[in-house]
């Protein structure tokens, strides 16, 4: 939560979507996106793990475009649409493809990295359907995980492939 | 080993499900009402004279609350690990750049961030020592008695010189290991609620809830019944969560005994980096010899660990760095000695492996040399060598048949291909300049806490029965990643024959469990699994009468065997589901909540010279690595890693790999990237964009091999694994260089100017 130099901080009239449904609330312009999801909103899935932009833990969907929440600001998500782990579904509702693989291949361990990494994930695949294991390892660089040596969260991303 | 219907099955991931939908709650997560925020105020410079704090600027940050310092102590100030050196908060010494002074109490997080910004704080910079080999010199600062050393041990057997002037082949060298920054992606963080009476209730991140309970106890002097500490759903220790937490709930909880008010304390990357708990970085001379057949006759090791500020943990981690430090090999004249030196710098303490990487790195690397010097393959040198049911380890324990040692070497040696790659350097996949090389380790690993930690190597266990026949278990031991909620619900299952889906261990209350000791040295499988089956087997014996009755009630032919598993009795073709035999239970109003306990047996080390046994159990691993080298720039890519180990029964196969796996990846990691740089005792680079660690794009192949050897005092044979996959594979990687370039490289991380320097000596 930052706050803003003067006391008064300007009033920014926000309309989005958030995991579908459709938002307005006035926010502090200084918000960053990040906060505004987890303190605002009060989606705590989202998880901060640096605040620097260099974990991917906090990485959600903008516009279909898996960006760093830290990095970004809330009103940036003006007359876009927001897709947090909490709007992650399958296609029939209940768990998405890359939910069920993520927790059958084991690439869960202790979940702090798993939503960010499931958003990055869910970007590739709607982008690259048929993404290979070279261009999945690429696209989760920025997703750090200190559990699983990453063999299994590759692994579960590519079983999730076409489903 | 019996046929087991629960235990040894990769049953599904207790708490996969909370996770991959973002439904967990970390501490971060958890909201109260009228909760408030801290944000710590920090020391700029690594050893100062603290002159004055004053809030008069932070005041008038809206939202600003109060300004806590060590007069808000209500109790002792020092924090009870230990040594009890460290004070919650500094009096009138800081001493490491990033120590917590004070703490400042906001309505919103932002606010206190930005108040403790503007404490002003006067001081006066004291002279201070940084280098732990300077710190142990007569003429340094002293900053820790007369002496700067915490702690020292030694391993004295035989005669060691006389081996040495005997010796057909020597190798002598000195190694060097940088520190670890843990990296769990949660970082610390507590919340602390008062409740009335004078007693406290505190959610933290944590691997150690009762080491909490101590501290919070002690900084508010209130005895342990009024206060209460709940694990949250923690993101990863790897020891990071073992003492550190207590600090930081501790300041939590005086922040909140203050104010009256929950307050919630979770700290930034940077902060994290900068003060909490971290790997040693070691320093290690050692020397080894051998007769002219290749066998090991002595070893001689001094051994430095960089203890920091405080002596927090230090002297138990170079402890178990003391016991390992010759390896696992024969060797019948030692000399070891070993030293936890203090610096003003971060006070480092428990990272998986406790001080075994750092002094493995140094001898397996020296093990190559001499293995070289002998004209012998390293992989035969080592089974020459290496420790067999009923030889004896340094410190003079005699090993029993649970040591699978040999079986995995050789494991490791078939599966790599080993005999043929060792022979060529070959050229890499790379270009022109890329050549190729493979190296081997071989590590033990105790199980537990051994000698060192006797009177914590205990845990207790509930098992609840509800009339619905679903269980709960409560333990002390906590889940952090590893996969503790699984495989103890595995093994509660098997015991009771209950179904796994029914079963659910509970995170840790303190309020529930008696001080089941630390969740660290690969020991909850272990002590909380034999805790569980000490609590459930006398509901077992309930239960499985019961089931006969039953069965016997339906018909079922009495003189057949009755059969149990995957929780279906069975009896002569008749057959009954735990649900209607617990709910006979109830109706017969037996009783179906047990209470469990476990102490390990005891251990005959003696300090004076380190003899006797040191652990009760130990694992085993053997690596090899495959890498490759640019000859050009002196870049190290790591290709492949192949492992067996050693640890006893698996009880969730995929979990197992999957600690595997982690436990490699976080050991290359740390052999060829994490480089933590201080300068002048100031951390230069406490973010994830310095300090590197590796990525998806990293990720060597991994080929992981179990060779079980039942351990017949683990709860279904199992010993513990947590720890055993990271210790070696730093010498793995450094041989593999050596092999594939020439170039030894004695200092971790690899970098390439490193590589390179030797390249061009070479
Ligand atoms: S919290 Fe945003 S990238 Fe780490
Ligand atoms: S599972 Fe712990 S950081 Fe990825």
């Amino acid at each position: 939560m930052s706050a803003k130099k003067n006391t008064t901080p300007a009033v920014f009239a926000l309309s989005c979507a958030v995991n579908g449904q459709r938002t307005e609330l006035e926010i502090p312009s200084s918000l960053s996106l990040l906060d505004f999801i987890r303190e605002t909103l009060g989606l705590k899935g989202t998880k901060e793990g640096c605040g620097e932009g260099e974990c991917g833990a906090c990485m959600v969907l903008v516009n279909g475009r898996a960006v760093n929440s830290c990095l970004m600001m809330a009103v940036q998500l003006h007359g876009k649409e927001l897709v947090t782990i909490e709007g992650i579904k399958g296609k029939a509702g209940g768990l998405h493809p890359l939910q069920k693989t993520f927790m059958a291949e084991g690439a869960v361990q202790c979940g702090f990295c798993t939503p960010g990494l499931i958003i990055a994930s869910e970007a590739l695949l709607r982008r690259k359907p048929k993404a290979t294991l070279e261009e999945i390892k690429l696209e989760l660089t920025g997703n750090l995980c200190r559990c699983t040596g990453y063999e299994k969260v590759l692994s579960a991303v590519e079983k999730a492939r076409g489903k | 080993m019996e046929k087991l219907s629960c235990v040894g099955k990769s049953l599904p991931r207790k708490d996969a499900l909370i996770k991959a939908t973002g439904a967990a709650q970390y501490a971060a997560d958890r909201d109260f009402a009228g909760m408030l925020y801290a944000a710590a105020v920090r020391s700029p410079r690594p050893r100062i004279k603290i002159l004055s704090i004053s809030d008069a600027k932070a005041r008038r940050v809206p939202g600003y609350v109060t300004l806590v310092t060590y007069k808000d102590i209500k109790g002792v100030n020092k924090w009870p690990v230990v040594m009890h050196d460290y004070p919650f908060l500094p009096e009138k010494e800081a001493r490491f750049a990033g120590e917590t002074i004070a703490l400042v109490v906001a309505k919103t997080a932002g606010a206190a961030k930005k108040a403790a910004a503007l404490v002003e704080l006067k001081y006066k910079e004291l002279p201070f020592v940084a280098d732990p080999l300077r710190a142990l010199e007569k003429d340094s600062v002293k900053i820790h008695g007369e002496d700067n050393v915490f702690s020292s041990f030694v391993i004295k057997k035989g005669s060691v010189d006389e081996a040495f002037e005997k010796a057909a082949f020597t190798a002598e060298g000195e190694f060097s290991t940088n520190y670890q920054v843990h990296a769990y992606l949660e970082t610390q963080g507590a919340i602390a609620l008062p409740e009335p009476g004078g007693g406290m209730t505190v959610h933290s991140t944590t691997q150690c809830p009762f080491y909490i309970l101590d501290a919070v106890a002690a900084a508010l002097a209130q005895p342990y019944h009024k206060i209460k500490i709940l694990q949250t759903v923690t993101g990863g220790g790897f020891g990071g969560k073992e003492d550190v937490p207590a600090l930081v709930a501790s300041h939590a909880a005086i922040c909140a005994a203050k104010v009256g008010r929950p307050v919630k304390l979770i700290y930034g990357r940077k902060e994290d980096f900068q003060s909490m708990s971290k790997r040693h970085p070691g320093w290690a001379k050692v020397a080894y010899a051998a007769d002219k057949n290749g066998r090991l006759t002595a070893c001689r090791v001094k051994y430095v660990l960089d203890g920091g500020a405080y002596s927090t943990l230090s002297p138990i981690v170079l402890w178990r760095g003391t016991v390992h430090a010759a390896g696992p090999y024969k060797i019948a004249n030692v000399d070891i000695k070993t030293y936890a030196a203090a610096t003003n710098k971060v006070p480092c303490g428990a990272f998986r492996g406790f001080g075994q990487p750092q002094i493995c790195f140094a001898q397996e690397s020296l093990i190559d040399e001499l293995a070289e010097k002998t004209g012998m393959d390293p992989v035969q040198f080592r089974l020459k060598n290496m420790l067999e049911p009923g030889d004896k380890t340094v410190t003079g324990q005699k090993l029993n048949s649970c040591c699978g040692l040999k079986e995995i070497v050789q494991a490791v040696r078939k599966r790599s291909g080993w005999d043929k790659k060792v022979k060529g350097r070959g050229p890499g996949a790379g270009g022109p300049d890329v050549v190729a090389g493979i190296g081997f380790s071989a590590t033990y690993y105790g199980v537990g806490l051994g000698a060192g930690g006797r009177y914590l190597d205990r845990a207790g266990a509930m098992v609840n029965i509800y009339k619905d026949s679903s269980v709960s278990v409560s333990v002390g031991n906590a889940e952090m990643g590893q996969g503790a909620l699984t495989v103890l619900a595995q093994i509660a299952a098997e015991t009771l024959n209950a179904p796994y889906e029914g079963v659910k261990v509970e995170e840790v209350d303190s309020s529930k469990v008696p001080d089941s000791g630390p969740t660290v040295a690969s020991r909850t499988t272990l002590m909380s699994g034999n805790a569980i089956v000490d609590a459930a087997t006398p509901l077992r014996e309930r239960i499985f009468k019961t089931a006969f009755d039953l069965l016997v009630a339906a018909g079922a032919d009495a003189s057949k065997p009755m059969t149990a598993g995957g929780g279906v009795f069975s009896m002569g073709g008749k057959s009954v589901e735990f649900r209607p035999v617990a709910a006979e239970c109830w109706r017969r109003r037996l009783k179906m909540c047990e209470q469990g306990w476990y102490t390990a047996p005891r251990t005959s080390f003696k300090n004076e010279d380190g003899q006797g046994d040191a652990y009760v159990i130990y694992s085993y691993s053997a690596n090899a690595a495959e890498v490759e080298v640019d000859l050009k720039t002196g870049v190290l890519k790591v290709k492949k890693i192949w492992a067996a180990y050693d640890v006893g029964r698996i009880v969730n196969p995929r979990l197992a790999l999957g600690q595997a796996q982690g436990g490699i990846l976080q050991g290359m990691s740390w052999a060829v990237y994490e480089n933590l740089v201080y300068k002048n005792g100031i951390m230069v680079n406490p973010n994830f964009t310095d300090y590197v660690i590796a990525t998806t794009a990293d990720k060597p192949e991994y080929d992981i091999t179990f060779i079980e050897k039942p351990y017949k005092d683990g709860p279904y044979h199992a010993k513990g694994m947590g720890e055993v996959p990271l210790i070696g594979v730093a010498p793995a990687i450094a041989n593999a260089v050596k092999n594939a370039c020439g170039a030894r490289v004695t200092s971790v991380p690899l970098l390439p100017e490193k590589i390179w320097k030797e390249l061009k000596k070479a």
